[in-house]
């Protein structure tokens, strides 16, 4: 039993990658053996009518991955009227949480919006993914380079708002390990494996901010689900250790409905 | 010298494992639980040409014990090394023959698992060429590593690529196309193209392959001799396949850039991508084990 907390739906707008379309999408994952994945979608990423995005998202984890894919929208807290966002994703499309891209919707962590928008999550009992970033900088477009998202801030701001549940999507060696034990001294903060690199890198990771935070995501279809899982082969983890990773933790952050 | 050194009998490791490779396999464990018992069936032999000593700690013999550990648990058999126990952009010949005695202690220690490509710095051209001699004609490494000492397309690099023809070695250069420009000396596919052009006899391994394929693949493709290779990048869906359409199955090569990189996120470019098995076998090791084979039967009949 594998939960995947990093997948995305639609397309990347600079390439087409072989399982963006939400069927291949649902067999990959079935095929690996991951029983359920949340689910973000792409248009949030670049898209400013994410009313639209974010029901597309709904109705595509119905129709093709009931069971399988949870829907996680989008929401940018420096639109407009972005409150009726999260009230949509809360209570017309049953959302347990929502997908954040600082980066790429310009604001930083320590900008006011994030933290009044962190507060209505926690208030509606949503998990709230930020996506630190969505390709290695050194390779991006040469139109649209976006900075990974800078980490330092949001400790403080998590500090006082010890009810927020915080999932890091794309952490990587690019973050600093003062800023990440930092955060896992907090309560409900949750670091994904998508992009952790280096040999036995899961249990380095686990190392840094214990194992009982970090989370199996693949990043797919961006990635290949392969990457996550032979990441979880290579690393020396015990039975538990390896278990709590592919889906205790996660189920401990969003339990299965009965 | 370098054969007494690691005590190895020149090569001949890469024919007898090569033969004995049933024990390790090249097949996707993508469920996540023990590693596989060593008598799986083997499809093929995962062989990686792109690995480190530097970026971990401890002795030598600690650091292949590390690596070798990890690669195992992915189904990687054997691995090539370059460069020692610490990165040296511009090694002086005092520097790099560290760098090479490093890595033909690795070998030492694991003799049918390490092989190993000889550093260089092209800016010593003498002494890169004795150096060459040294590790590859008289002892056991199988090819060249180059770094960003130089930009590859200078003509300073001709001795180098005209040696290695006659030696039958490949040299490996780090490409890469970075955004927002490349470090000082650093090379790019393009450069490795230019390169190649020159010599047509000589095989190239093109590192990285620029980092940012999409651009790396096409700089190479029109040069038949020069080999793409996926390390050390994101797990990026579609690399591999984008190579194999546009080089052939044939020109790509599976490479990690461990330890900075995992075994397993690299192994995943190919094993995860939409191509036929046949070609993924070729990648993942008969491709590399074609390239350093006229060298290593040299080497044998010596």
């Amino acid at each position: 039993m594998i939960v995947d907390v990093n997948v995305n739906l639609s397309l990347w707008p600079f390439r087409r990658t072989p399982c963006d379309e939400p069927q291949r999408l649902v067999e990959a994952l079935r095929r690996g053996g991951v029983t359920e994945a949340w689910a973000g979608t792409l248009d949030g990423v670049f898209h400013r009518d994410l009313g639209a995005a974010n029901a597309r998202l709904a109705q595509q984890c119905r129709q093709w991955g009931a069971g399988l894919l949870v829907p996680f929208g989008s929401v940018n807290p420096v639109l407009p009227d972005w409150q009726e966002e999260l009230r949509r994703c809360r209570h017309q499309y049953h959302m347990p949480g929502i997908r954040l891209h600082p980066n790429y919707h310009g604001y930083r962590l320590d900008d006011a919006p994030l933290g009044q928008l962190l507060q209505e999550a926690a208030r509606h009992g949503m998990i709230v993914q930020i996506a630190l970033r969505m390709e290695d900088v050194r390779v991006q477009h040469p139109l649209m380079p976006v900075p990974d998202v800078e980490l330092a801030p949001l400790a403080k701001i998590l500090e006082g708002l010890p009810q927020v549940r915080l999932v890091l999507l794309n952490v990587s060696r690019a973050n600093r390990l003062e800023h990440l034990r930092a955060l896992a001294a907090l309560p409900n903060v949750y670091f994904d494996l998508a992009m952790w690199e280096g040999i036995g890198g899961v249990a380095a990771l686990a190392e840094v901010v214990s194992t009982d935070r970090v989370l199996f995501g693949s990043h797919l279809p961006l990635f290949p689900l392969e990457s996550s899982l032979l990441k979880l082969r290579e690393s020396e983890l015990s039975a538990a250790q390896a278990e709590a990773i592919r889906s205790e933790n996660a189920r401990r952050l969003l339990p299965r409905k009965s | 010298m370098a054969q007494s050194c690691c005590g190895v009998q020149r090569r001949q490791f890469l024919w007898q494992s090569s033969a004995a490779a049933g024990a390790m396999v090249c097949r996707a464990w993508t469920q996540a639980s023990e590693p596989p018992a060593e008598e799986s069936p083997a499809p093929c032999a995962v062989w990686d040409v792109h690995v480190h000593l530097a970026g971990l700690n401890g002795t030598v013999a600690q650091r292949v014990a590390r690596l070798l550990r990890h690669a195992q648990r992915v189904g990687v058999e054997k691995i090539v090394l370059h460069m020692g126990t610490t990165l040296t952009s511009h090694p002086k010949p005092e520097e790099f023959r560290r760098h090479n005695d490093e890595v033909l202690e690795a070998i030492s220690v694991a003799p049918e698992r390490v092989m190993g490509f000889v550093y260089l710095n092209p800016q010593y051209q003498q002494e890169s060429l004795a150096e060459l001699d040294r590790c590859v004609r008289d002892g056991p490494m199988l090819g060249v590593k180059l770094w960003i000492a130089m930009a590859c397309s200078r003509p300073e690099l001709d001795p180098i690529a005209r040696r290695c023809a006659e030696l039958e070695v490949p040299i490996l250069q780090h490409t890469f196309f970075r955004a927002g420009g490349n470090l000082p000396d650093e090379s790019t596919p393009a450069d490795l193209a230019a390169l190649a052009s020159r010599h047509p006899q000589t095989r190239f391994i093109c590192a990285h392959t620029g980092v940012d394929w999409e651009r790396g693949v096409r700089a190479i493709r029109a040069t038949k001799n020069v080999y793409a290779e996926v390390s050390g990048s994101d797990p990026t869906a579609g690399i591999v396949e984008m190579a194999v359409r546009e080089l052939g199955p044939q020109r790509v090569l599976y490479g990690s850039d461990a330890p900075g990189r995992s075994f397993a996120s690299q192994l995943a470019k190919v094993q995860g991508a939409d191509i036929p098995e046949s070609s993924k076998r070729l990648i993942l090791g008969e491709n590399l084990r074609r390239l350093l084979a006229s060298a290593s039967q040299r080497g044998k009949n010596r």
